[in-house]
């Protein structure tokens, strides 16, 4: 029999978090602290808005591009946060969750053998979703010392003139990370001078808790350059109704709306109608669930600092990514033995690209009580290397 | 600060003043000025625990108590409800909107001693013209926590 396989598919690696997850999952008694996704319940209000569309029988396809009063309340959205208007006719797609637009928006802009910068440690399917449109993934490594942002330095060293696209993956996963309006008006000089594109991915944008977000389709001469998208599954804890949207200026929407109808159709009818109502009614439920993150974020900075591991102090998301270098042990063997010795489950940094090294991702998604057992446990075994190290340094 | 307190200690009166400090990232020795400043000014009354006797071995009835009454003048409604609240039996009282006047909730031991009162001591009260009592048969959800059912984490355990 020939091989049934493409070739280009079987080069991509499997996600990192696939081989941890199945161990975690064997464990009965673990308590997890690697979950992506928010320990919230979608608002009553807006479940009970899906399940009112299903009563009245809304239950056949809406257009391409989505429902056209989700389209309208979307535009609405980007420009009472951002200040920016979009063309709900021509210029704004709702998506099967944030994870659609990035692929849409990467197959509709590369042509083969052009590059894709991705900093990384992000997000894991920019990668494998450049490498699907025949793109060049050229990885930036952000830094700690840095706070992992991209740097205006660190974007310029990167750019070749096959570059074609920069993925902004901020508020960052697993980071944390933030780019505020100063670092992002240092990389936007550099994106108009060198003519590139940028795919940025906002789907945490309403979990930042420093100053208000900023987008760089905001900033001059950005908007008509960058494909923006958003979603529903941070902000509204609606991962599972898997909805997100993109906005980019016409001639390059015509082209994603193509690849989505041909490959899709249309996102869920049902997430559609819920998501109309988020938008209208959901900006408390939204301050609401950033004020609980906000206080876990603040606590478990407190954990690690009496601790003594050292943690940048990350201003989105619901990540931490505490340093774990001074063990002299990679992410994934500290990641194994703390969860093999103290049944906890983080993530390693090196699921999120090689840079990751040295690093945990530590969601925060979940209730207080749950992190207090689990920082104990963390610094029960954080004083157990310490001690290990002591004595082996001593004989 | 003092909103965000309010907040985390409605849900949480066990909390301490140094972690409610760390989680609202201020100084302790201000969140515990703010604290015993809300205690002087009678914002906060109370530090209570709320407890589901229904899972208990302890017997306890508690009723609703709709109560019409004949507002007196130059007082109002005032004095009558001072009567009523002042019996240790009663565990709140409301003035309320609507087809009455005021709402009473009265705790006891068995339907006979909560009758008992209801017609002894709140019916006979000078002022009160009608009482219509409503036993409470089972709490489904109270101060916004759900009684029937425990928070289930059905996340999947580890996801990008």
């Amino acid at each position: 029999m020939r091989n049934p396989l493409a070739d280009k598919i079987v080069d991509i690696k499997p996600s990192g978090i696939r081989k941890f997850f199945d161990i975690v999952n064997e464990m009965e008694d673990a308590i997890s602290l690697g979950v992506g996704e928010p320990d919230f319940d979608t608002p009553w209000h807006i479940r009970d808005e899906g399940i009112y569309s299903l009563e009245k029988g809304r239950t056949f396809y809406t257009s391409n591009a989505g429902l056209k009063e989700l389209r309208k309340e979307i535009s609405n959205y980007v420009e009472r946060t951002q200040g920016v208007h979009y063309d709900e006719m021509h210029e704004i797609l709702v998506t099967v969750g944030g994870s659609e637009a990035i692929d849409l928006a990467l197959r509709a802009m590369i042509n083969p053998g052009e590059e894709v910068l991705i900093p990384q440690p992000s997000y894991v399917s920019y990668e494998p979703c450049a490498v699907l449109a025949d793109a060049v993934p050229v990885i930036i490594e952000l830094k700690e010392e840095n706070e992992f942002r991209l740097t205006a330095q660190e974007l310029r060293d990167a750019i070749t003139d096959k570059t074609k696209i920069l993925i902004l993956p901020f508020p960052n996963n697993p980071t944390g990370a933030i780019m505020e309006k100063k670092d992002l008006e240092e990389i936007a000089e550099i994106i108009r001078e060198k003519d590139i594109f940028v795919i940025t991915d906002e789907i945490y944008a309403e979990l930042s808790y420093k100053e208000k977000h900023v987008s760089i389709i905001s900033l001059p001469g950005m908007r008509e350059r960058t494909v923006y998208i958003n979603g529903f599954s941070k902000a509204y804890a609606m991962t599972g109704w898997r909805l997100g949207y993109a906005c980019a200026p016409a001639q390059i929407m015509e082209q994603m709306v193509k690849i989505h109808q041909f490959a899709i159709m249309c996102a869920p009818t049902t997430s559609q109608y819920a998501a109309v109502e988020a938008l209208r009614n959901g900006d408390e439920d939204v301050a609401q669930m950033r004020e609980a993150y906000n206080q876990r974020r603040r606590f478990l900075m407190h954990a690690f600092q009496e601790m003594g591991l050292r943690c940048f102090e990350p201003y989105g998301a619901f990540y931490v990514f505490p340093c774990i270098k001074e063990f002299g042990m990679t992410s994934d063997e500290f990641a194994t033995r703390l969860l093999m010795e103290e049944k906890v489950a983080v993530v390693p940094g090196t699921a999120f690209g090689d840079c990751g090294e040295g690093f945990l991702r530590i969601s925060y998604a979940y209730s207080l009580d749950n992190l207090k057992i689990a920082m104990e446990k963390i610094s029960h075994f954080v004083e157990k290397l310490r001690r290990e190290a002591k004595a082996k340094s001593s004989c | 600060m003092r909103e965000q307190i309010l907040a985390i200690i409605e849900k949480n009166s066990r909390i301490n003043i140094k972690e409610l400090a760390v989680i609202l990232g201020a100084e302790e020795i201000d969140v515990a000025n703010e604290l015993k400043a809300m205690e002087e000014e009678g914002i906060i009354c109370g530090y209570h625990t709320m407890i589901d006797w229904e899972k208990t071995s302890i017997e306890k009835v508690t009723a609703l108590i709709e109560v019409r009454i004949t507002p007196q003048r130059g007082k109002g409604y005032d004095n009558i409800a001072e009567r009523i609240y002042k019996y240790p039996d009663v565990n709140s009282v409301y003035l309320i909107s609507g087809g009455y006047d005021l709402l009473v909730t009265v705790d006891g031991k068995t339907l006979k001693s909560v009758s008992s009162f209801v017609n002894e001591k709140l019916a006979t009260i000078e002022g009160v013209l009608s009482t219509a009592t409503h036993f409470i048969l089972k709490k489904y959800k109270d101060h916004g926590t759900i009684l029937t059912k425990k928070y289930e984490d059905t996340r999947e355990k580890v996801t990008p």
